[in-house]
Order: structure tokens, then C-alpha cells, then sequence
């Protein structure tokens, strides 16, 4: 609203907004509160005041070997993003900038590939990586995890490409720059915006996914959300410990989102809303 | 720019991504078509045999399977109520004029960047374990007696769980749509004499159908395969209570080795999707000029 | 030099015939402006002159050379885009001194070459900018900046005023003109605008669908328009035409008078009518008259000091030597 609003109104407001995104935050929250408890404070009931004590991350890391899991899923994230990358940047490129009639067709027909329920290929890949030996290597799992967000790669990298007039190109072209030049000086400068912001989504998409990362890993290449799922049985019964898993697991990441909250609305609806 | 020279590159760039797309959306979706008409047993490969349609009537004719098709509707269902009512409340609070508004969408939006596990062990142990959890201590502080969510209430629980994770997702994109609403529109309305909930109503929500129908649309999708939250917090019980489709189906595959009867529930579970997908293609495709 | 000739030029968009087969020579030298309303194939003509699009058949000659399959940087060109296209990562310097970079110019002469080009057009003081940080006029000097600064055999302007507001583009019309007479370098100019097509252009081509409607000097196409299409296309306000038995009497289908060949006044003439709308410029006044049954509404331009109200009764009489007369075809006659 573009007019001035009396102070206790907007107060007012903002003490009822602040009440219901701390009441949405309040489980990380009391979770990083209590990684930071002993075990036995940590079932002692309610208290939002820990002791500050580290040592639930020192167990964490050193009984559950926390750094391979974490190593983990920083290269099955990282890699397949990057993997997605070579093979959608061109392809996005293409799309955008020299548009077929097809173009249109072939864009939602990746768009419907994303809809196939993982479930429903389960068993076929399951099968192949079990006689392939690709089972619990972080080389299937990392082509696996690129295959599944290639879609959405492809698609907000077109979105992102679209929005570079063409007419800049155009320009260059005329101004005599071949095809190498018009890629190197044009298009790469204007284009990386967009291609962080799908790094960064697709970073997140691949660290959070837990389906095919719980089905297909056994400790090898287990990243951190198998890791984690295996807390669900007895050891998960050490509140503190718990805790401090979760928060290390979680803290990169959501560092990460918070950093691409308009990305990650572009990203998710295919730039139907933007 | 349509030069022929560039038609030619072009066509060659786009190819990589889409033979793998093909060849990923293909080759197992075949297979487990194919695999769905087979006896084939992992724990007795050398039993193998051509099943017809039987794989198709032992899952229809189990009662865990409408059990699983009435949990995974009530889970989709009850997710996207939640999330869709309060995403448009939280979206118009935080739309206001407030201090800290950055902090605020911040602490909102993070649920979404909890990993499922994580998510579902949060709330399992920290916030509804019956003698730990949070809710336990408010339950006690009321002198009432605690809840065991997960043995009492199994579905309703892993919906709290799943529409927590999903609430910042609805309450971003209905953000962004309700920012782009013209307030000169709104002004407009004013100066008619529409009180608040009619501006609401035929004007704020009607802006809004297009970003609701994305939400529900895409949530649905992903939904569908909800499968972590489930596996950390109640297993699929206390009996099959809190087991959706996609359950069922690991299930199937991984704890009975039943490869045949875990690809016809895939490809119940494909049609399944694809009804709705027609529905978001179509929503989406609009968009593309 | 800067001598283009297009023999038998023909654009298809799969089916449609954009533009059908047109020859057209642009002599060294000449300001060439493409006017036309929306539509008419203009800017695709310029973008087939530019390489941008393929031609479909035909011959684009550039100073004798056949350069139908060149790429657009081999033509020797340079283009100045409706949306100024810049390169929004660059700073000003960098913008101009991207097509001598591209034709491998040493640094020095780059440099000499900028300095001249950013004097010349006022952006000395904002070389270091981007252009974000620039306004409408700034930027689209940055564009005709990167233009000169190639030396090209031709300059190609795609309707680039059209983004400024009315008082700027004023300014930069007189602008591009005074380029042009220092420069003596081939320009084409496509424009929707008659105005701007009436003041820059040594030759007017009017284009409609794809076609020639008539090539001249701005006071040709004023004077003898060739048919219906272009008398109501150039000259504002436009010129008034009615059919029926006004124009028989001339011996015409149809009939077109400008408005400032009729004589307004009230006590009697040979149309009559009743003042419908009437603006007072200062220096003109314009009177919509109606009722005359000759057509909706003529349009007369009279001195600024004649005063007249909404409702009274005048007459008009046309300029009889200046009537123009067209054929059922709406060819001049």
C-alpha cells in the first residue's frame, strides 16, 4: 500500500505476523536449542534455555562418522546440479533463442517427465543398479539425482533466458561478433544470474531428496538424509544427539534458501508464477 | 534471428537433453510395465513366470490397497487445505506494512528447507513425542494427559507434519502473487465503497486463483509421493493406518521382493499422476505466451 | 559508399507472404526513411537489409556486391534497435568499443574513435556508466555512438524514437538529421511516424502490406500523392477525402483536400456546415466541421486569430487547384 498507515496499526500487525512466523520457525528452532543441551537436559521437559554445551555435535561426528554422509551429499548435490547444467544450458539456449514450433511442445512434454511418480520406476531402477553395481555409488546416485531435477534445470534456465531481449543479441551480431564472441561477451555475462539461481535451487532440490537417496544407499554413498532417516530406531532415542544431527543437516541448506526465496517460487512453478 | 546457421546449432544443443529425458522417462517406465505382468519374486528369482493380469487383481483385491488409495487422498487432501487457507492468511499478514518484514519471511519460509527426515524426526521427537515432545509439556502444564500422536492419530499427524513442510512453499508463491495485485485497484474499490472482506472476495482472491491453482497443483504432485515422513515417523502403521500408495509400493518391492506386484502398483500410481498432471500442464501451459 | 539495391526481394513466414517480391535502390548518401502503419512489413524489410532474416528469394546488392548470404557483421552495417539494445554489463565505453573489438581495432584507435564519437553525441561525462544508469536519450545516444563508431557503410534505425517522450524526440530527430549532414553516410530509417518520415528523408518509401505504395521526396508525396492510401497517410492533420457527388463533380471517385487548402468563413462558401470541435494552437486553429454531408467530420486548419464557436454556421471552400482526384482503384488520377 502505497499510504501512510498510523503506527499502532502497524504495529499491531507486526506483532501478529512475528507471533505466527515464530510459531512456523519454533520446531528449528527448539531443535537448535536442543543440540545445544546435554542429553539429560534435553528430557528434562520445556526449556528454551540450554547450557550451550557442544557435545552432542562432538558425538555426532565422532561415533556416527558425520563427515562421510556430509561429504556425501555435498557431491551428489553439487554434481548432479553441475551434470544438469552442461546438459541444459545448451539446450535451454537453443530453445529460447531459436524457437521452433516444437519448442513449446518439447518444453512441456520435460515438464511431464518431472510428474512421473518416483515409485513408479522403482523397481526397474532398482533392478538395474543392483546388477549393474551401481548400487550405494555416489556415480548413480549423482547421474540418478540429475536426471530428476534436468527438467526443472532446463526449465528455469529458459525462463531466465527468455528475458534477454533479443535484440541484444541481434546487436551484437551486427556489431560483428561471431557466434564464439556473442556467447563469450553477450550471453554468458547476461545469462549467469540466472544460471546461479538454478544452481541454488537445484542444489537444494538434490541435498533435500530423500526418496531414491534412502531406496538406493546403503553406507557408501548414504547422504546426509539416509543418515539421517536411520536415526528413526533407537538411536534416535538421545534427544541432544538427534538435534545436533539435524541442525548439521540442515544448516547449509537452509543458509543456502534463504538466499534464493524468489528463485525458489520461480523455480518450483515452472515460471508460472513469477 | 531465425538464420538458417543457427537453426542447425540449434537443434544440436538441444538434442542431449532430450535423448536422456526420452531414454529416462522410457526405458523403465516400460519395464515396469513389463515387470507388472510377471510373477517375480527377488527372494525366488528362479520362479519366474508370465502372471497376465494377476499382479493387477492381487493388488486390487487387497484391502490395503483402498486403504492406501482412501490414505494417500485424505493425506493430499488435508495437506492442501491446510496449506492453501493459511498460505493465503500468513501471505496477507505479512503483505501488510510491518517491521522486519525480511526476518519475517525468512523464519516462514524455512520449514521448506528441512530435508523430510529431518522434518519428520523434528516433530516426532521434539515437538509430538508423547512423553518428551513439547506438546507432552503443554499437555502436562494443562493437567491433561498427553497424546500419543503417531499411535492415536497416525494419518493426522504425518498431514500436520507434511503441511508444516509445505506451508512456506503455498505462503511464498500466494506472496508473490498477492504483490503484484495493482493497489490502484484496490483504491478503486475503496472509493466504491467495498468493505474489507468484499474487496477480499472479489477482488484479492480472484488475483489470487491463478497462484492457488499452481499451489495445489504442484503441491498434489509432490504429494502424491510423500514416502520419508512416513518411513521415519510411523512406518506405514499401526497397521497399514498411515500407509499411502507410494508406501504400499516400497513396500511391495523392497520389504516383500514382490517386483511384480510393486510395478503394477507403479503403474496404478502413474495413471494416478497423470490425471492430475493433465490438470497442471494445462495451467501451466497457459503461461508460455 | 552506402548504395543498396534490393532486386526482387520476397519474405515468408511459411505460408505468409510478408513481403512480396519489391525492388527498391537506395542511392549513396540519401536519408531513406520506410514509414508505413503497424504491420506493413518495415522493419522486417530493414531486418532482411540488415541479415537478420533470410530473404526468400531475390537479391540484396550492397554498393554492386551481392550480399544476399552474408552475415549480418560481413554488410558492413550498423543498427540502431527500437529498444536501444545495449549491453546492460557494459559500461558506455564499453558499449561503443564493442564492434571495434570485434573488428580487432587497436586499443589506441579505439580509444580516438570513442572520444570523437562520445563528443560528438554529449556522453563524455557518462562513459563510465552503465547504461541502467542512463535515461531514455542517453541510452539511445549510447546506441547511435556504437553505430558511428564502426564507420559503417550504412546506418539501419529501427523506429528508434519511439521509446522517448515527445519533447525528446524532437530533440533527437534534429539530432540524427544534423548526423546525417555531417556524416553524409546511407541511413535508413523505419518509422510509423509521418512526421518524423516527412522531416528527416531525402526519399519516402510508403509501405503498405509488404508493397511500394509510392516513393518520393517528402514534398512529392505531400503534393502528388499517388493514391488514396498515401494522401491519407502523409500530412497532419490528415487530409480529408469523400466519394459521392462532391467528387463527381470533379469527375473523381474519390476526392481529397487538405485541410489546409480550404477557406473557412461565415458569411458563405461552397459546403455548408456547423463547428464541431474547434483547437486554438496560437499559431493555427483547427475546426472540426460537421454536417456537411460530405463526410463524418472535414478538418480545417485557419489562421490562429479566427475565432469561432461550437455550433455556428460556416462554409468552406476548397483550394480548387489543390484538390487531388482519384480513380475507383484510388489511383491519382
Amino acid at each position: 500500500m502505497a499510504r501512510a498507515v498510523s503506527r499502532n496499526t502497524k504495529i499491531g500487525w507486526t506483532i501478529a505476523a512475528w507471533a505466527v512466523a515464530l510459531l512456523i520457525f519454533f520446531p528449528i528452532l527448539y531443535t537448535i536449542i536442543t543440540s545445544l543441551k546435554s542429553e539429560q537436559e534435553a528430557i528434562a521437559g520445556f526449556d528454551l534455555i540450554p547450557s550451550f554445551t557442544l557435545e552432542s555435535y562432538q558425538t555426532v561426528q565422532s561415533q556416527n562418522n558425520y563427515w562421510r554422509p556430509f561429504t556425501n551429499s555435498v557431491i551428489l548435490a553439487v554434481g548432479s546440479t553441475l551434470l544438469a547444467l552442461i546438459v541444459a544450458i545448451p539446450a535451454a539456449w537453443a530453445m529460447a533463442f531459436s524457437p521452433t514450433k516444437r519448442t513449446k511442445d518439447i518444453l512441456m512434454w520435460m515438464l511431464s517427465t518431472k510428474m512421473m511418480p518416483a515409485v513408479a520406476v522403482l523397481v526397474p531402477i532398482y533392478l538395474i543398479f543392483l546388477r549393474t553395481g551401481l548400487m550405494d555409488t555416489r556415480i548413480g546416485l549423482t547421474v540418478l539425482l540429475m536426471m530428476i531435477n534436468l527438467p526443472i534445470v532446463v526449465w528455469m534456465l529458459y525462463t531466465y533466458f527468455r528475458e534477454i531481449p533479443g535484440e541484444i543479441l541481434e546487436a551484437a551480431r551486427m556489431d560483428g561478433a561471431t557466434l564464439r564472441d556473442e556467447i563469450l561477451y553477450v550471453l554468458t555475462p547476461m545469462a549467469i544470474p540466472g544460471i546461479a539461481s538454478t544452481l541454488l535451487l537445484n542444489i537444494i532440490l538434490a541435498w533435500n531428496e530423500a526418496f531414491w537417496t534412502i531406496q538406493l544407499t546403503t553406507t557408501n554413498a548414504a547422504p546426509l538424509s539416509a543418515f539421517i532417516a536411520s536415526f528413526s530406531s533407537p538411536q534416535g532415542l538421545f534427544w541432544a544427539k538427534l538435534s545436533a544431527a539435524s541442525v548439521m543437516a540442515i544448516a547449509p541448506i537452509l543458509v543456502l534458501g534463504w538466499f534464493s526465496q524468489k528463485q525458489l517460487v520461480r523455480g518450483l512453478t515452472f515460471g508460472a508464477v513469477k | 534471428m531465425a538464420t538458417r546457421q543457427t537453426q542447425g546449432l540449434a537443434r544440436l544443443m538441444r538434442a542431449p537433453a532430450i535423448i536422456l529425458l526420452f531414454i529416462w522417462m522410457i526405458v523403465p517406465l516400460c519395464m515396469t510395465l513389463y515387470y507388472s505382468f510377471l510373477n517375480y519374486n527377488l527372494l525366488n528369482p528362479g520362479m519366474t513366470s508370465w502372471a497376465g493380469w494377476f499382479n493387477y487383481q492381487y493388488f486390487y483385491s487387497d484391502p490395503a490397497f483402498f486403504e492406501a488409495i482412501g490414505n494417500t487422498l485424505i493425506l493430499v487432501l488435508g495437506v492442501l487445505f491446510i496449506t492453501v487457507v493459511l498460505g493465503i492468511a500468513i501471505a496477507m499478514l505479512i503483505d501488510k506494512p510491518i517491521f522486519g518484514q525480511g526476518i519475517v519471511r525468512i523464519l516462514v519460509i524455512s520449514p521448506f528447507f528441512v530435508m523430510p527426515p529431518v522434518a519428520a524426526l523434528i516433530w516426532k521427537n521434539m515437538i509430538m513425542h508423547p512423553s518428551y515432545g513439547v506438546l507432552a509439556d503443554v499437555a502436562r502444564f494443562l493437567g491433561v494427559q498427553p497424546v500419543d500422536w503417531f499411535a492415536q492419530y497416525p494419518l493426522f499427524s504425518i498431514i500436520l507434519i507434511v503441511a508444516w513442510q509445505w506451508l512456506p512453499f503455498a505462503t511464498l508463491i500466494l506472496l508473490t502473487s498477492l504483490q503484484s495485485l495493482d493497489t490502484e485497484q484496490m483504491e478503486a474499490a475503496e472509493m466504491d465503497g467495498a468493505p474489507a472482506y468484499s474487496r477480499f472476495l472479489y477482488l484479492v482472491l480472484p488475483h489470487m486463483a491463478r497462484a492457488i491453482t499452481v499451489v495445489i497443483l504442484i503441491q498434489t504432485i509432490f504429494l502424491l509421493g510423500i514416502y520419508a515422513e512416513i518411513l521415519v515417523t510411523t512406518n506405514g502403521g499401526p497397521g497399514t493406518a498411515s500407509t499411502n500408495l507410494t508406501f504400499l509400493i516400497y513396500r511391495a518391492a523392497r520389504l516383500n521382493f514382490d517386483i511384480g506386484g510393486a510395478a503394477a502398483g507403479g503403474i496404478i500410481a502413474v495413471i494416478l499422476a497423470n490425471i492430475v498432471a493433465v490438470f497442471l500442464m494445462r495451467a501451466v501451459g497457459r503461461n508460455l505466451d | 559508399m552506402g548504395q543498396i539495391t534490393l532486386q526482387g526481394v520476397t519474405k515468408r513466414f511459411g505460408e505468409v507472404e510478408v513481403i512480396p517480391p519489391l525492388d527498391l535502390t537506395i542511392e549513396d548518401g540519401e536519408f531513406v526513411v520506410f514509414v508505413g502503419p503497424s504491420g506493413c512489413g518495415k522493419s522486417t524489410l530493414l531486418r532482411l537489409i540488415a541479415g537478420l532474416e533470410d530473404v526468400s528469394a531475390g537479391d540484396i546488392l550492397i554498393d554492386g556486391k551481392n550480399a544476399t548470404d552474408a552475415s549480418p557483421a560481413r554488410r558492413g552495417l550498423a543498427m540502431v534497435f527500437q529498444s536501444y539494445a545495449l549491453y546492460p554489463h557494459m559500461s558506455v565505453r564499453k558499449n561503443i568499443a564493442f564492434p571495434l573489438k570485434m573488428a580487432g581495432v587497436s586499443k589506441p584507435e579505439q580509444d580516438r574513435r570513442i572520444e570523437a564519437a562520445a563528443k560528438a553525441l554529449n556522453l563524455t561525462s557518462y562513459l563510465d556508466r552503465r547504461p541502467g544508469q542512463l535515461s531514455g536519450g542517453q541510452r539511445q545516444r549510447v546506441a547511435i555512438g556504437r553505430a558511428i563508431v564502426r564507420e559503417p557503410s550504412a546506418f539501419l534505425f529501427d523506429e528508434p524514437l519511439s521509446n522517448l517522450d515527445a519533447a525528446l524526440r524532437v530533440g533527437m530527430r534534429l539530432e540524427i538529421s544534423e548526423l546525417h549532414n555531417r556524416l553524409k553516410t546511407t541511413m535508413i530509417y523505419v518509422t510509423h511516424d509521418q512526421v518524423e518520415a516527412m522531416t528527416m528523408a531525402d526519399k519516402i518509401v510508403v509501405l503498405q502490406a509488404g508493397r511500394i505504395e509510392q516513393v518520393g521526396s517528402p514534398l512529392d508525396l505531400y503534393l502528388r500523392p499517388k493514391n488514396v492510401f498515401v494522401a491519407g497517410f502523409i500530412g497532419s492533420p490528415r487530409m480529408n477525402l469523400f466519394s459521392g457527388a462532391a467528387a463527381a463533380e470533379y469527375g473523381a471517385m474519390t476526392i481529397g483536400v487538405r485541410p489546409e487548402h480550404i477557406r473557412i468563413s461565415g458569411q458563405g462558401g461552397k459546403w455548408k456546415g456547423r463547428v464541431g470541435v474547434s483547437e486554438h494552437l496560437g499559431s493555427d486553429s483547427f475546426f472540426y466541421v460537421e454536417d456537411t454531408g460530405l463526410a463524418e467530420t472535414i478538418t480545417v486548419r485557419a489562421d490562429g486569430e479566427v475565432t469561432l464557436h461550437h455550433g455556428d454556421t460556416v462554409w468552406l471552400t476548397p483550394d480548387e487547384g489543390k484538390i487531388h482526384r482519384f480513380d475507383t482503384n484510388g489511383d491519382r488520377i
